[in-house]
């Protein structure tokens, strides 16, 4: 299946500076990734509102919380290993407890970092956001949906945490599509069992619906990028319609969106549900494919997953 | 009592002001004790120790307005050492804020008045604190705030002694400095003592002077206890230009109370029934 590609970083530059014309109120923090996150444009438009306070990201958030409290919608990036753990404290202390206006838009988050290995990969940052009280979690399919969930939360207050990839990611999306925050949208229906995926796994999801219809196996294919909130109802109508949930992320399956799925089905509609995501285990470097591969996020994982899901159906 | 002001001539009764703030400084220790009683917990050393600074803050120095915490032009404090909760509550409810007897439920389930600082709850408190090595980021953040909005307001941050040794205030003195802000004015209360024992024996901050002017600071030492010395330094602090001020403020743990100062026991004790009697026989005042 041949995809268009195009990376999602620059859907929230673009985003950003857009944002930057539209409010006086929006500002950008970084913490010396100004260019890998995007950020840079903003900076070069509005240098009045763009702080890079260097190599500390602990003080950005603390700089970014205090901004708020003065009525700024505050933006602050850095790599998601950085942003969610290196600045944990700061983030729940200072942004979530006191529910300030502050969006932090974190990058390169998940194996595909790739070459830059273990360090840089980060696999818990759903986990270490998803738990904070106020804490509202995206994250964006492709470049089109991460440019629209941009715009959407500047105009939403409270405390993001929006999660993006370095790697080009497949279009799932045109410019036309509206992102709604605790809403997930179904890009594909079916019967037989239905995939739950996030990020650069909603294609790997299409493509394995369209392999699993070779087999007479119908899938439902769901685009969960509201993570927290998540959409209870989409996920208990998808138990009830297809009886078998699939799981997939690009994540620690600790924590992570497929068990904010089993959150609520065991809540409600408890059916067999498989996860697809990346073990307890730090990354390593190599290729992005070659690591989707080594750590089980391709579409033949996903099938034999979906496969497994079913047979366990009474 | 007028606490909006012209910024102008705030300064004018300066000495003349001391013997009203004298008598409040009292009260509030008289509060700070109960309260921290009431609680049965609380950290009523690094509570005492902050008094006469918070009262010069409240009383005279800053802009603000109890009728209207969230007046936008009004002065900022962010009370990074946000244990000494007591002091900060006990400033506010006398400033107006909310009533005094709402002080005796600190720490209660339902209380406006938590443990440590939540501006959420609590009329008057501009940040959540807590979780020490914070607040001087916030405070950049509040200082940078009114630089885009072309607003005069001015952000105060009080920390502790022992909180310096946590690496984010480092990275915000350092950024402090690099963006100039000059509204911006610190106050170290350097009472000596942390949890587990004298500061410099945990792990030494001296010389604390050099390496924040090391910062790009300008740096003001005074007797924290001393309501004119206090006064002038803020006084200073208002005149600089192009930096951010730190005042250290050397204090005593525990001030005021005899068998308090200066130790370790009372960093986070409450006093018993019989300490209580004792402390608030030492500090006189009528409340």
């Amino acid at each position: 299946m041949a995809w268009e590609l195009k990376n999602m970083r620059p859907g929230y530059g673009e985003a950003l500076k857009e944002l930057g014309k539209r409010y006086s109120q929006v500002v950008a923090l970084n913490a010396d990734l100004s260019g890998s996150t995007q950020m840079a444009q903003f900076g070069d438009d509005f240098p009045e509102r763009f702080f890079n306070v260097g190599i500390a990201e602990q003080n950005m958030m603390g700089i970014s919380a205090g901004l708020a409290t003065t009525g700024k919608i505050v933006f602050a990036s850095t790599f998601a290993m950085f942003a969610t753990g290196r600045a944990y404290d700061q983030i729940r202390q200072s942004i979530a407890y006191p529910k300030l206006n502050v969006k932090i838009v974190a990058t390169h988050a998940g194996i595909t970092v790739g070459g830059d290995g273990a360090s840089h990969q980060m696999h818990e940052d759903l986990a270490l956001m998803r738990v904070i009280p106020h804490m509202t979690v995206i994250a964006p399919a492709d470049y089109y949906e991460t440019k629209s969930v941009i715009m959407k939360i500047a105009e939403t207050p409270g405390p993001f945490y929006v999660r993006l990839g370095r790697t080009n990611t497949p279009v799932i999306y045109d410019e036309n599509h509206e992102f709604r925050i605790g809403v997930a949208d179904t890009l594909r229906d079916g019967d037989d069992v239905t995939i739950i995926a996030m990020g650069l796994m909603v294609s790997k999801a299409l493509e394995a619906a369209k392999v699993l219809k070779k087999e007479d196996i119908s899938t439902r294919v769901i685009n969960m990028s509201s993570i927290k909130p998540i959409d209870k109802s989409s996920i208990i109508k998808a138990a009830r319609d297809t009886g078998a949930i699939v799981t997939a992320e690009e994540h620690n399956m600790i924590v992570g969106m497929g068990s904010a799925v089993a959150e609520v089905l065991v809540d409600s509609s408890p059916v067999p549900q498989s996860r697809v995501g990346i073990p307890n285990v730090f990354g390593e470097s190599g290729e992005s494919e070659e690591l989707m591969e080594a750590y089980g996020l391709k579409v033949n994982h996903l099938v034999e997953k979906a496969k497994y899901t079913v047979s366990m159906k009474r | 009592m007028l606490l909006a002001f012209d910024r102008n001539d705030y300064w004018s009764d300066l000495e003349s002001s001391i013997p009203t703030l004298t008598p409040i400084t009292v009260e509030a220790r008289r509060w700070i004790v109960k309260m921290i009683h009431a609680a049965r917990s609380g950290h009523p050393g690094g509570s005492l120790s902050t008094v006469e600074v918070l009262t010069a803050l409240y009383y005279k120095v800053m802009r603000h307005d109890p009728e209207n915490p969230t007046w936008p032009d009004r002065d900022r404090f962010v009370l990074s050492k946000g244990h000494g909760a007591p002091a900060l509550y006990a400033t506010l409810a006398m400033c107006g804020y909310f009533e005094t007897e709402e002080l005796m439920t600190l720490r209660q389930l339902g209380s406006r008045l938590q443990g440590h600082p939540s501006m959420n709850k609590t009329p008057g408190v501009d940040m959540s604190t807590g979780s020490l090595g914070q607040g001087l980021s916030i405070a950049i953040g509040m200082a940078l705030g009114a630089r885009l909005d072309r607003k005069d307001y001015r952000v105060y941050c009080m920390l502790g002694d022992g909180e310096i040794q946590e690496g984010q205030i480092w990275e915000a003195a350092m950024a402090a400095a690099h963006y100039k802000v000059d509204n911006l004015c610190a106050i170290l209360d350097r009472n000596q003592l942390q949890i587990d024992g004298p500061t410099e024996n945990i792990m030494s901050l001296s010389p604390i002077y050099s390496k924040f002017k090391a910062f790009g600071w300008h740096v003001i030492e005074i007797n924290g206890h001393d309501l004119k010395e206090i006064l002038l330094a803020f006084k200073e602090a208002s005149r600089i230009h192009g930096k951010p001020t730190i005042i250290i403020a050397n204090t005593v743990k525990g001030k005021g109370v005899s068998f308090m100062e200066g130790s370790l026991k009372f960093h986070g004790k409450a006093p018993s029934d019989e300490e209580l009697k004792q402390a608030l026989d030492e500090l006189g005042g009528d409340i």
